[in-house]
């Protein structure tokens, strides 16, 4: 349904995308997954009509996304990283306002969006900039909805939302994969991607692997400890002074911790730590996560920053 | 249709919901008109001046009377000797000094010609200027009057300014050109702001990707500030009318008609811009500083164009507002109909078509 073929995209002297390749089957729900500048927005703005790459072709359902642009925007629905509705205009009148624009009515498409519609109308005649994040959210996928389009693209939607609007948005997403719309979304969030058929981990232009989540888990056969102590700040950075330390970093309320090829053990941790006085230590062996994957794919064997 | 109808909804919810734009569509104009109808005058009242009359006849008599009464001029002082001229300017208070000849009356009538001196406090050479081309009109129009068939014994250089604004009402001057100012400055400056503000808002990106055509987002964008402009326009046109007193001697229908092709210019200029400008600032810079100082300055509202060097009489070639002061002074003073403006017409027509064109072919259709 979109095909990215050898993609390559510069600002300046920046080089945004580097020769990227991708396919994104129909009906899939596929996530792009990246830290911010990895080059998650310059793809979706390619493959929505919004920006031209600098070499490389893409095509959207058959149609090219330079020549055929004026086709494609009648059958992609985009949802912008900021939210892009005019917050002066009610909830009603934004849904009505991109209906017509596209040549359609709230009513002829009002199946579609109606599991999301309805926790958000009873606040119809309400301005779109007095709602909360997670009910912007609502709107704005009714509003890229509305026009019943075959590719929704969406541009991390659940930036600056709560979680459990967070949970919901991702439900609503597997009921629209359900009436045949190929999902392209990005995100930042490791809890989010496990949720996608398939994923491509994004960096610094590049993409280091696709696969679907848990294939991209079975991948990585790295031993890894989740370690905790009562002294949480200290307890990081000692662990990146143990000398085989590979990669350390937070994770909630423990600490994943890495040896360098996977030779360090549980009891050895736990010395280290209790001869440098740590109280209360915990040191367990986990199977890792995608976020474990996708750290370790990204910072390689350098230094490590704790969020 | 419905999607262009749809989105001039949408711009009128934008105004009608947003104070500060309804202030600047509303408030500013009318703000502007009042304050320079008081501020920028080009006549001159109650000047201090002195007369030296060495001949002190019935004709010196008579139009010093006539100079006293015209309400521009205060009598401090009658002169006796000339060294005193010297002294009362200095005191600063006095700005022109009239001196009559010996025997002007008489040599008037006997030789046709009189001897009479004008001298003014140059220090501020505006109010001299004027003052001293008030008295001239004032003798001219009294030895015109009461001896018309006498060759002129003055020299005047007659002003075209005059000749239509014989009570040299300023704001018959200022009327046409504030207006032309007002809706210049509130067209271009509303329709940029308003789609700069649209891509700040990353609203732009979203009606960008949707089947929305170029043209359907300017024409959409254009008609909204037309309609009010067009009321805007009719309010100055009510101030100049009823606070100001300034005639409309000529077809209200022209000047409507003028006036709505003048708007659709500057609006068209409007959306030019902001295909240019990246932000509400640079939009807002562009419009006030790179059209407001010019349309002052040699659109020939203000100061006349003859005077002007060489090299701006030909860059106010360019300014739509020159053209458009030329057709509204053309129809409200001299009543004049469309064969006398028809040439400042069709370049306006041209300049809007030009700008229409640049639009649509400068406006992007992607994000860069």
């Amino acid at each position: 349904m979109i095909t990215i073929n050898n993609i390559s995209k510069s600002y300046n002297k920046t080089e945004a995308l580097k020769d990227i390749s991708l396919n994104v089957n129909r009906g899939e729900l596929f996530g792009l997954i990246g830290a911010d500048g990895a080059g998650k927005t310059t793809l979706m703005r390619i493959v929505t009509t919004l920006l031209l790459p600098d070499s490389g072709e893409a095509k959207m359902d058959g149609l090219d996304i330079k020549k055929d642009f004026k086709k494609i925007r009648h059958i992609i629905g985009y949802m912008p990283g900021r939210f892009s509705l005019y917050q002066d205009l009610s909830v009603e009148e934004n849904l009505q306002f991109f209906a017509t624009v596209f040549g359609t009515t709230v009513e002829a498409n009002y199946d579609l969006i109606r599991d999301i519609y309805y926790q958000i109308e009873p606040f119809k005649n309400r301005r779109a900039g007095k709602l909360s994040g997670g009910m912007k959210q609502k709107l704005a996928l009714s509003c890229a909805l509305i026009h019943k389009p075959k590719i929704l693209v969406l541009d991390e939607p659940t930036t600056g939302v709560d979680a459990v609007s967070r949970k919901e948005f991702w439900e609503m997403l597997k009921k629209l994969q359900q009436k045949d719309i190929t999902i392209l979304v990005s995100t930042p969030y490791m809890d989010e991607a496990i949720l996608c058929d398939r994923v491509a981990l994004l960096q610094n232009g590049q993409i280091l692997d696709v696969d679907s989540p848990t294939k991209i888990i079975e991948k990585f056969q790295r031993k890894i400890f989740q370690v905790r102590s009562d002294n949480m700040y200290q307890l990081i950075s000692d662990l990146r002074k143990f000398e085989n330390a590979e990669s350390v970093f937070a994770f909630g309320q423990f600490v994943h911790f890495t040896g360098i090829n996977d030779s360090v053990k549980a009891d050895e941790l736990d010395k280290y730590l209790q001869s440098l006085g740590h109280k209360n230590i915990l040191v367990e062996k986990i199977t890792p996560g995608i976020e474990d994957v996708f750290m370790e794919l990204m910072e390689g064997s350098r230094s490590f920053q704790s969020q | 249709m419905t999607q262009l109808l749809s989105f001039i909804k949408k711009e009128f919810f934008h105004i009608s919901r947003d104070p500060r734009t309804m202030l600047i569509l509303f408030g500013i104009p009318i703000a502007q008109l009042l304050i320079f109808g008081t501020v920028i005058k080009s006549e001159i009242n109650d000047i201090h001046i002195a007369i030296y009359d060495q001949s002190k006849d019935k004709t010196t008599e008579q139009i010093t009377n006539k100079i006293l009464s015209s309400g521009y001029f205060i009598l401090d002082e009658n002169l006796t000797n000339l060294d005193e001229i010297d002294a009362i300017f200095k005191k600063g208070k006095v700005r022109e000094v009239i001196v009559f000849d010996n025997d002007f009356g008489k040599n008037l009538v006997k030789e046709g010609t009189a001897k009479m001196q004008i001298i003014a406090d140059a220090s501020d050479p505006n109010t001299a200027r004027l003052a001293i081309a008030y008295v001239k009109g004032i003798v001219n129009d009294y030895i015109i009057k009461t001896n018309p068939n006498l060759k002129m014994p003055l020299e005047i250089r007659p002003e075209v300014r005059m000749y239509y604004n014989e009570e040299m009402e300023s704001a018959y001057m200022f009327v046409p050109g504030t207006m032309a100012l007002i809706l210049m400055l509130i067209s271009t400056m509303m329709t940029s702001i308003s789609i700069t503000r649209e891509k700040e808002l990353g609203t732009m990106e979203v009606l960008l990707v949707s089947p929305l055509k170029p043209i359907q987002i300017i024409v959409g964008k254009v008609i909204p500030y037309l309609f009010l402009s067009i009321i805007n326009a009719f309010v100055i046109i009510l101030i100049g009318r009823f606070v100001f007193g300034v005639p409309i001697t000529g077809s209200f229908i022209l000047l409507m008609l003028e006036t709505i092709l003048f708007i659709l210019m500057s609006l068209c200029l409007g959306i030019l811009i902001s295909t240019v400008a990246k932000n509400q600032m640079v939009a807002m810079f562009i419009s006030m500083i790179g059209l407001m100082l010019p349309t002052i300055i040699i659109s020939g509202f203000i100061f006349p164009i003859e005077n002007m060097p060489v090299v701006l009489q030909w860059f106010s070639n360019i300014m739509p507002a020159r053209w458009y002061i030329i057709i509204l002074r053309g129809i409200m003073l001299k009543g004049i109909g469309i064969t006398f403006i028809w040439k400042e017409t069709l370049i306006l027509i041209g300049m809007t078509l030009f700008f229409i064109a640049m639009s649509v072919k400068k406006f992007k259709i992607r994000l860069e």
